[in-house]
């Protein structure tokens, strides 16, 4: 037979290369010409290098590491090494198919690794900057300029304002290290009379301050294997399948697949998860999760579907009959979802359906089945409650698992994010801080721009009734978040221009990010195949591990490791007998291996153990099921919460709203309630300059935005704004079309990704792609973070960074 | 005679996440623009708008794609040269330095298998990793999928165990080069040349 392609012309050198457009469906054209062989400069990658690309069995060495960044796995690699460079990367090959004797896999971010590594933006040796804070001008100095300067200023900085003028910024990229990591930042600020502690992260700001108000801790939920024992799951914002693609993802498909049990994902975007283990999506508009669960709740109770004998015996605040002392009537979760609250509004399905978008049918149907389910395993991720009303959405998933009587039992859960378990493994001691005051995470520009007004009740500083000085020592290691994971990135940049208010930047990290080009010291650390360390951690559902990270290769240019960098400066500070206690870093892990060996001595010795790489060990529980204990016996295992019992209504947050002073328009609530906010759906609804939320899910080629500058992964993930065909129709938007998204804060340019996988008058930029202003503003590198605001949730203080009101327009 | 091999690719499980491509691209040194396996995105799907509510009926799914080995290799019977052959186990190779680069194959494939790098001015492809097997290891993408979505062997026993299908959206008709490829289809997976829906990420491939 004669093949399709056969009668058409031969391509010439020039035309699209290849044939996708025969691929049925492709409809946006052919791929563009890019195989000019962009190598980058990577070692061993690239015609040029083909040698290097001898069988494995040319490699000189092999070294366990890891890749350690923030999703909160931590994959096993091992990195092949001739004449001293990298030549491939594999992931652990140990282990079969089966939960509790699985490979641990890395995912996509850790394959590419070797383009990390040997990145373009590695820093190469100490600079200092020459042009205005952010625009990336600096010149080298030599490592005892750069540590005398850094010693002057902390010196200097600590006389005049006292150490709560120092302030350690927010960093996840090295954090599966122990020694190469924040720990050791921490321990050697703490040598030095301490820092400003911040409380809370970018990433739980809400939820870990809400949950221990219904539960007395973060409880957590059971590990994904339990899945095993469920008859339903409800992800609940929660996306496995994306954010944690290594040992998580392998082991959420396998317990569906060995049971069968049905997954509900609820989620604005048809995720992967939703794609792959979900059997039926809800899509619902950001930030009313709460609204969701009420008109469920509704339905449960009018249709007497609630584990009323759970309620009585385990919470407080459910109904009228179980309130705390001096409350008023009328403040229980059934009056308010009954409409005999104070607000008089019944929380119908109905009612629900016209602020979520989800229509009353499948609030029936989906409440229903949860009820119905014995066991339901109900987890939350991490989104709904980077929202304006967090603390509010993630105490209301709660409520789905409470109203069940689903808490602490095989099968089932708490509402919570799922736990993994692990193992105890020795970490860097970080000694004590010995200044107790504490800011939220992301308020630290506040601090700069106003910290000492900041307050207790209006700003949630803790330690200490308001601030004596704002932040003038920024020490930002392995971190991006001065730019690009903090947000209104513009509004910061400007901010940063004073140097009378925040008056020095350390930077150390290993890539120039957009964060680093603010720095006024900007110090190159080495990776972490450059250092020998130990990684802990690890996340695959019941299976724990600890990887032994050893050193792959020499450190790269004239970089450091943070260990010996903080060294130099304890050296000059007078400290470093007490920072070192006379040890190197490889004595440090060498003691470690031993601490963590005197628990677990399963753990083979330290040469044994370097060979081996990963040490395994089953929980020999079988599954976590957090509250377990509560749920046998409440009465001999109390939570820690005031009444020993689960707070549906807070006592505690009810003192709280009643005490502290909010910005108008905001509200705290004893229930988990749906609150009405700022550029929450119903303003979308009338706003006609910026009629579209616009949210930032966890993209699979970053973790934040780490690896957003590995030149794979922007070819196999590149940077795009999620649209839905109706939306991008109106405004003559075509899929893979050049557009501008934007609002007062900012203005970013992307691609558009026109897909019905996300719901209609919601945009999704996934967050982390690196901030590059161009001399007019505009974002060229399409981070979400130039479009959100530094408003922080009512009760927590904590990021909204997934509330935000934006217009779209063809660039 | 030595059994001619083949993928398996199980839809069910992929999330599109690409540790099988860059895997690829890490073992064989590629470099951007050359992607021996590449990961396409097929969705689809229309919503419906009631006042405030929305009803969704969407679907999308992946589809891992390398050189399929096919049992009638279109890049083989095209190439001027001879460069390009297949082995008796069916896979096929280009020989580099008999290759001009004329890109013949390339045009002829179907399913974009052989790559042109424009440094090394010929083509390249995928060869089943021949180093690793006969090392008894997995090809990089297989050892690679977190998920578990690809496995390799004799093509006449992955057919056995999975069945004969090949011909899904976006894939062309198994026709045209009969693929040493066994499927097994995502839920919504849409049957080859049914236009129910569209290629999310052409640029990506």
């Amino acid at each position: 037979m004669t093949a399709v392609g056969m009668t058409e012309t031969p391509p010439t050198i020039g035309m699209p290369r290849r044939s996708f457009l025969k691929w049925s469906g492709a409809a946006g054209g052919g791929a563009a010409l890019v195989g000019a062989g962009a190598s980058f400069g990577i070692p061993g990658v690239g015609a040029a290098n083909a040698a290097a690309a001898s069988p494995i069995t040319g490699a000189d060495s092999v070294a366990w590491n890891s890749c350690w960044v923030n999703c909160q796995s931590r994959c096993p690699l091992r990195f092949h090494v001739k004449d001293g460079t990298i030549v491939r990367v594999e992931t652990d090959d140990a282990g079969d198919d089966e939960l509790g004797s699985q490979q641990i896999r890395a995912c996509v971010r850790g394959r590419s690794m070797r383009q990390r590594i040997y990145n373009a933006d590695r820093l190469k040796a100490p600079m200092k900057r020459v042009g205005p804070r952010g625009a990336g001008e600096f010149e080298e100095i030599t490592w005892d300029e750069a540590f005398d300067t850094i010693a002057a200023e902390l010196e200097r900085i600590i006389a005049e304002h006292g150490n709560e003028a120092v302030y350690l910024n927010s960093g996840t990229g090295t954090n599966g290290g122990a020694i190469g990591s924040r720990s050791s930042v921490r321990r050697f600020l703490n040598c030095l009379g301490g820092y400003l502690l911040s409380y809370g992260t970018y990433s739980t700001g809400a939820i870990q301050i809400a949950a221990p108000y219904t539960y007395g801790t973060s409880p957590s939920t059971n590990t994904f294997d339990d899945a095993v024992n469920s008859q339903l799951v409800v992800l609940w914002g929660n996306n496995p399948l994306e954010t944690r693609m290594g040992g998580e993802a392998f082991v959420i498909q396998k317990a569906k697949q060995m049971s069968s049990t049905k997954f509900i994902v609820v989620d604005p975007r048809y995720s992967d998860t939703a794609s792959t283990v979900g059997d039926e999506w809800v899509a619902l508009h950001p930030g009313t999760d709460a609204a969701l669960v009420a008109g469920m709740a509704h339905v449960m109770i009018t249709e007497d579907l609630v584990d009323q004998e759970f309620l009585d015996t385990y919470c407080v605040g459910y109904d009228e009959e179980h309130m705390p002392e001096g409350i008023p009537a009328g403040n229980s979760y059934k009056s308010y979802i009954l409409g005999t609250g104070p607000d008089g509004v019944v929380k119908t399905p109905a009612w629900a359906s016209q602020i979520t978008g989800v229509t009353s049918a499948q609030i029936i149907s989906v409440a229903r089945q949860i009820a119905g389910a014995k066991p339901c395993a109900i987890s939350q991720g991490w989104g709904a409650q980077r929202q304006m009303n967090g603390e509010n959405s993630a105490r209301a998933v709660f409520m789905l698992a409470l109203l069940t009587g689903n808490v602490g039992i095989p099968g089932g859960g708490t509402g919570d994010r799922e736990t993994t378990y692990n193992f105890k493994v020795a970490g860097f001691p970080e000694l004590k801080n010995p200044v107790g005051t504490s800011i939220s995470i992301c308020m630290w520009t506040d601090a700069v721009e106003r910290g000492p007004e900041m307050t207790k009740l209006r700003d949630g500083v803790r330690g200490k009734d308001k601030l004596d000085t704002g932040i003038k020592f920024l020490f930002n290691y392995a971190g991006n978040t001065i730019v690009n994971q903090h947000m209104d990135a513009n509004r910061t940049s400007k901010l940063l221009q004073d140097e009378s208010l925040l008056e020095f930047i350390l930077v150390i990290d290993n890539q120039m990010t957009a964060s680093a080009k603010f720095a006024d010291i900007l110090l190159p650390d080495v990776s972490n195949v450059e250092q020998r360390d130990l990684t802990a951690g690890g996340s695959t559902g019941d299976l724990g591990y600890v990887i032994y990270a050893d050193k792959a290769i020499e450190p790269l240019f004239d970089s450091k490791p943070i260990y010996e960098i903080l060294t130099e400066l304890a050296k000059r500070l007078g400290v470093e007998e007490e920072f070192t206690e006379g040890k190197t870093q490889d004595e440090w892990i060498d003691e470690l291996i031993e601490a963590t060996r005197k628990d677990t001595p399963a753990i083979p010795p330290n040469e044994e153990f370097r060979a081996a790489g990963v040490y395994r060990q089953n929980n020999p529980a079988g599954h976590v099921i957090p509250l377990k204990a509560f749920r046998d016996d409440p009465v001999a295992n109390p939570l820690k919460t005031p009444s020993g019992k689960i707070e549906i209504f807070s006592k505690q947050i009810w003192d709280i709203a009643h005490t502290w002073e909010l910005p108008e328009g905001q509200r705290i609530t004893a229930l988990p309630e749906h609150i009405v906010g700022a550029e929450g759906v119903e303003e979308a609804r009338t706003n006609e300059k910026y009629p579209l939320q616009c949210i930032g899910h966890h993209y699979k080629s970053r973790t934040h935005s780490t690896y957003g500058n590995v030149p794979w992964l922007q070819e196999a993930h590149p940077q795009m704004v999620w649209i839905n065909p109706a939306d991008a129709r109106e405004r003559g938007i075509e899929n893979d079309d050049v557009v501008q998204v934007f609002n007062d804060r900012g203005r970013i340019e992307l691609v558009a990704r026109v897909t019905p996988r996300i719901m209609p008058g919601v945009l999704s930029v996934p967050q982390g792609a690196w901030y590059r202003p161009d001399k007019d503003g505009l974002d060229r590198g399409g981070s979400i973070n130039t479009l959100t605001s530094w408003n922080t949730t009512p009760l927590a203080k904590a990021t909204t960074a997934h509330t935000n009101l934006v217009q779209v327009e063809k660039a | 005679m030595a059994a001619e091999l083949g993928f398996h690719f199980d839809q069910t499980l992929c999330n599109g996440c690409k540790a099988c491509s860059v895997a690829c691209k890490d073992k064989h040194d590629l470099p951007v623009g050359v992607t021996w396996r590449r990961v396409a995105e097929y969705s689809g799907g229309t919503w419906q708008r009631d006042g405030n509510t929305v009803v969704p009926n969407v679907f999308s799914y992946y589809t891992s794609i390398a050189c399929n080995h096919c049992e009638d290799p279109i890049c083989v019977r095209v190439c001027p040269t001879t460069a390009m052959s297949q082995g008796p186990d069916g896979v096929v190779t280009v020989d580099q330095d008999v290759c001009v680069g004329c890109r013949y194959c390339e045009w002829a494939c179907p399913y974009s298998a052989p790559q042109f790098d424009a440094e090394a001015g010929h083509m390249t492809k995928c060869d089943l990793c021949a180093d690793y097997r006969s090392e008894g290891k997995d090809p990089a993408c297989v050892a690679a999928c977190p998920s578990r979505a690809l496995s390799y062997g004799p093509v006449e026993e992955l057919r056995a165990e999975h069945g004969d299908l090949a011909g899904v959206e976006p894939l062309p008709d198994p026709a045209i080069t009969r693929p040493r490829l066994v499927i097994t289809p995502h839920r919504d997976a849409q049957p080859s040349g049914s236009g129910t829906g569209s290629v999310a990420n052409p640029e990506e491939l």
